[in-house]
């Protein structure tokens, strides 16, 4: 690591720095940014617009199930709206909401400037919101899907869903995936090779962990998606014969590739969440998590195991007994590394130097609960006998929003309380935060708890409403209620939000006395993350003597010229404390030659080259919108607009691989 | 500083660490292999939905991949794996600075790809069956017809790569772009080796 050493005057740097990563805040600007903070922001923006109109829906089925032989709405206006619900929440909301506190977070917690691929981000998130747009303008047509979040064929094919309603599904997936392909690749070699000095493997922060497995299982489960999704097309489209009994196929290929996909799937959602909890835990038990090695573990495993499950959505296919019982074992087994990384949180919490009851711990403690109650009906689904009886009840929809709300929603507003002063530099309200939890907790329970009952007492999914007398009246009344409950909690979130963006205090670079290196600067941060490359010694660098933006043959030198930055000192005080220093730094610490940041070397974390990062481009934008035309065409059959679209997309890929002067600098003058 | 600093930074940036990145140095390289990696899942489910359908449906139809006659995929798997030596022999020249051994190599694997596609259509043309005959059939175009794609994808990065060969953008130091769509060119040879095995040699086995 060693390298000439020179004297900085970190002032002056920063304002090199800032002429060198400075986006203009003009429209051109805001179209052509590549910053992961802005990008990670709109993630959780649009995430978060699309949870709202999730929500819409379920109010709409929860108005209509809220007592029997109700006609408020249509049969398939019902089909329409839980097929958008669970498309909209699992696909557009629960994933991408994650995105964004990745996107934000992953190269501050590295001590990187930005992500390994700045334009891939970016273009990462327009697609995202342009597969959004067209999945929903199938409403423009009252054509939006009708065959369930996971559209099991017959329903879905051309004989039983002749208009465009599951064209439009499988073409904005097929859109969607490719973003989320692109943003897990991303992740994936920002965590491998722009890690600061310092930061090797062992000592990485779970949420990278989560990230990084997160991703990978992305990279590995999104194919089989994909593969279904063409084979749906084709067979809707182009009369093969995928799906097809008669002619050699079977409706099962496509749950097998959906759930080959959808069971890691389920994993994507909630491993980053789990993450969360790592990272926020400890820091309000004002301690090291307990067993990080063993969570770090838990959680490839449990992303491993997540592909070993699938079959377990199947079990009342008639399968061959052999399988079933190898699922149904392989999801009990995922049950350990869950069960591990729970204990540790229980055993963090046990050993709190110190409890901090803050809003973002009190949301985990909900979230654990939560779990739990989810985990645990998903160990009684998981055996086989008792998922034939509760199999397309009403017990499996308490079972997956138990966990998707509980190990996602839960955590994931977690992380807004907890960060959102980081990026909007204002903290949100404590006193409405501890109303919001409470509320929402109540809500949700009193919601999704009764569902369980009349689940066993024979109520299935999906029905648009139900006769009188069976049980279940009662009860759906409870969970209608629940749900205008629940609706409360999520406006008291928006309003603490809005009301913290104009009237909240001023966030210091550290509020919550946290360990990792996103508050180590400023809270928003400059565009450039961070004025030196900060270096690490530990899993907790600001919980240590060690200087993360000062390392150790930086300190002793400003030991020697100034007493009061003695060692340990900038510690406590976060970063700003060194504005207008001049200190000696190793030189690859500085990189201000331009966008810069630097690569490290993929286990030990050591310093092995300087990236030069790309400056704003248009292009990002422009291949979502030639996909956006290209998808459409393929929407509307025409073979013109496809080829004219095709031709556009190649043309924007080829443009943007063009060399410019920062990606591909020109040779040194001979 | 602007970027038109970088002219007077030299081959190496700042504390004398390298800027000019090739092989597992450069986060392309990393990008190109976890892109080629969901790849290989996808053509891994097109051939999981082939096992799955052939073993556990009757009619399937996969008793027609006996008679499918052996000659063309067996020369076009020759022509793909020369493609490959040939994308490796440029690469190597470039490694040494030899841009001009890089155009020849880039020239040869286009023009071998390009025979892979026309041996590929001539096949499609003397089927009896459509896609739209069996699943096996539908299964059978779909899949070699995904790797042909590939392959036309691969022979216009090949031209774009030969067009900035012809600029003068490469060098020994500076080939990162080469590199990445040469690695791209093995992988989608490798996948066309599993094609063959499944649809074109394993009916005859099992």
């Amino acid at each position: 690591m060693a390298g000439p050493v020179e004297r900085v005057d970190l002032a002056a740097l920063a304002t090199r720095l800032e002429e060198s990563w400075h986006t203009p805040k003009t429209l051109y600007g805001r179209l052509t940014t590549v910053d992961h903070k802005t990008i990670g922001m709109r993630y959780l923006a649009t995430a978060f617009v699309f949870l709202l109109l999730g929500g819409l829906q379920a109010g709409a089925m929860r108005a209509q199930l809220a007592r029997p032989e109700s006609h408020l709405l249509s049969p398939e206006a019902y089909d329409q709206l839980f097929s958008m619900h669970g498309t909209t929440m699992i696909f557009w909301y629960a994933s991408p909401v994650l995105s964004g506190f990745s996107n934000y977070l992953v190269p501050l917690m590295l001590g990187a400037r930005d992500m390994a691929f700045p334009r891939l981000n970016a273009f990462s998130y327009w697609t995202f919101l342009l597969s959004g747009l067209f999945i929903y303008s199938s409403a423009l047509g009252g054509v939006m899907p009708h065959g369930g979040w996971f559209a099991y064929v017959p329903y879905t094919n051309a004989q039983y869903s002749p208009q465009l309603n599951m064209d439009f599904y499988a073409l904005a997936l097929l859109f969607l995936t490719i973003s989320s392909t692109a943003g897990a690749i991303n992740f994936i070699v920002t965590i491998f090779k722009t890690r600061c000095p310092g930061m090797s493997v062992s000592r990485m922060p779970l949420f990278m962990w989560s990230t990084l497995t997160t991703s990978v299982s992305m990279v590995f489960a999104m194919p089989a998606l994909t593969a279904a999704l063409i084979f749906l097309e084709l067979d809707r489209r182009f009369g093969t014969h995928f799906y097809d009994p008669v002619r050699g196929g079977t409706p099962l290929l496509w749950q097998h590739l959906f759930w080959v996909f959808g069971h890691p799937w389920v994993y994507i959602v909630i491993l980053p969440a789990t993450g969360m909890a790592s990272m926020i835990i400890p820091t309000f038990c004002r301690r090291p998590i307990v067993g990080h090695v063993y969570v770090a573990l838990a959680t490839v495993s449990t992303g491993i195991f997540g592909f070993g499950v699938w079959a377990h959505h199947m079990f009342a296919t008639g399968m061959p007994a052999l399988s079933t019982a190898f699922f149904s074992a392989a999801s009990m087994g995922v049950s350990i590394p869950s069960g591990i990384q729970i204990f540790a949180w229980l055993a963090t919490i046990w050993a709190a130097r110190r409890h901090v009851l803050a809003t973002p711990m009190l949301f985990m403690l909900g979230f654990i609960c939560l779990f739990v109650i989810g985990g645990v009906s998903g160990v009684m689904t998981a055996s086989v006998p008792f998922d034939w009886q509760a199999t397309d009840t009403y017990f499996v929809v308490a079972h997956l929003h138990y966990v998707l709300i509980g190990i996602n929603l839960f955590p994931v507003l977690a992380g807004f309380y907890f960060w959102l002063p980081k990026m909007t530099g204002r903290m949100l309200s404590e006193r409405l935060g501890k109303w919001n939890f409470w509320v929402l907790f109540i809500g949700v329970n009193l919601t999704f708890f009764p569902m369980h009952v009349v689940g066993l007492r024979g109520m299935p999914r999906r029905v648009y409403t139900y006769p009188a007398g069976m049980g279940w009246d009662w009860l759906n009344l409870v969970e209608s209620v629940g749900a205008v409950v629940t609706v409360v909690g999520i406006a008291l979130f928006v309003v603490n939000v809005l009301w913290s963006l104009k009237r909240g205090v001023p966030a210091r670079a550290n509020p919550w006395g946290a360990a990792t290196l996103e508050w180590a600067t400023s809270s928003p941060p400059p565009e450039y993350n961070f004025t030196v490359i900060p270096t690490v010694s530990g899993r907790e660098p600001l919980w240590e003597a060690h200087d993360a933006l000062l390392g150790p043959a930086d300190q002793e030198d400003v030991q020697a010229t100034d007493p009061a930055r003695a060692v340990g000192h900038a510690t406590l005080h976060g970063a700003p404390r060194h504005e207008g220093a001049v200190v000696r730094l190793q030189e690859w610490r500085v990189l201000d030659e331009g966008k810069e940041t630097l690569e490290s070397t993929l286990l030990d974390a050591d310093p092995q080259a300087v990236l030069r990062m790309p400056g704003d481009s248009l292009w990002p934008l422009v291949l979502s919108l030639a996909l956006t035309g290209l998808f459409a065409a393929l929407l509307f059959k025409s073979p013109l607009w496809t080829a004219l679209a095709g031709v556009a997309t190649l043309g924007s890929i080829a443009g943007w691989l063009w060399p410019t002067a920062a990606t591909f600098p020109p040779r040194r003058a001979a | 500083m602007s970027s038109a600093s970088y002219a007077d930074a030299g081959e190496r940036g700042t504390g004398g660490l390298p800027i000019r990145l090739t092989g597992s140095r450069s986060p392309a390289w990393w990008g190109t292999v976890w892109f080629c990696a969901t790849e290989a899942m996808l053509f891994a489910s097109f051939l999981g939905a082939y096992f799955f359908l052939r073993g556990s449906v009757e009619a399937f139809g996969a008793e027609g991949g006996r008679y499918v006659p052996l000659a063309r995929p067996l020369v076009m798997t020759a022509l793909l794996l020369s493609s490959s030596v040939t994308a490796w022999w440029g690469e190597r020249g470039i490694e040494r600075g030899e841009g001009g051994r890089l155009r020849i190599g880039l020239a040869a694997t286009f023009v071998l790809g390009v025979a892979f596609l026309l041996i590929q259509a001539n096949e499609y043309a003397s089927r009896d069956a459509s896609w739209t005959t069996s699943a096996y059939d539908s299964l059978f175009i779909t899949i070699t017809g995904f790797h042909g794609a590939h392959v036309a994808g691969g022979l216009l990065m090949n031209l774009y790569v030969q067009l900035r060969a012809w600029l003068g953008h490469f060098d020994a130091e500076r080939h990162d772009a080469v590199s990445n769509a040469v690695l791209y060119w093995h992988f989608v040879d490798g996948v066309w080796l599993f094609i063959l095995a499944a649809l074109y040699l394993s009916p005859r086995l099992f």
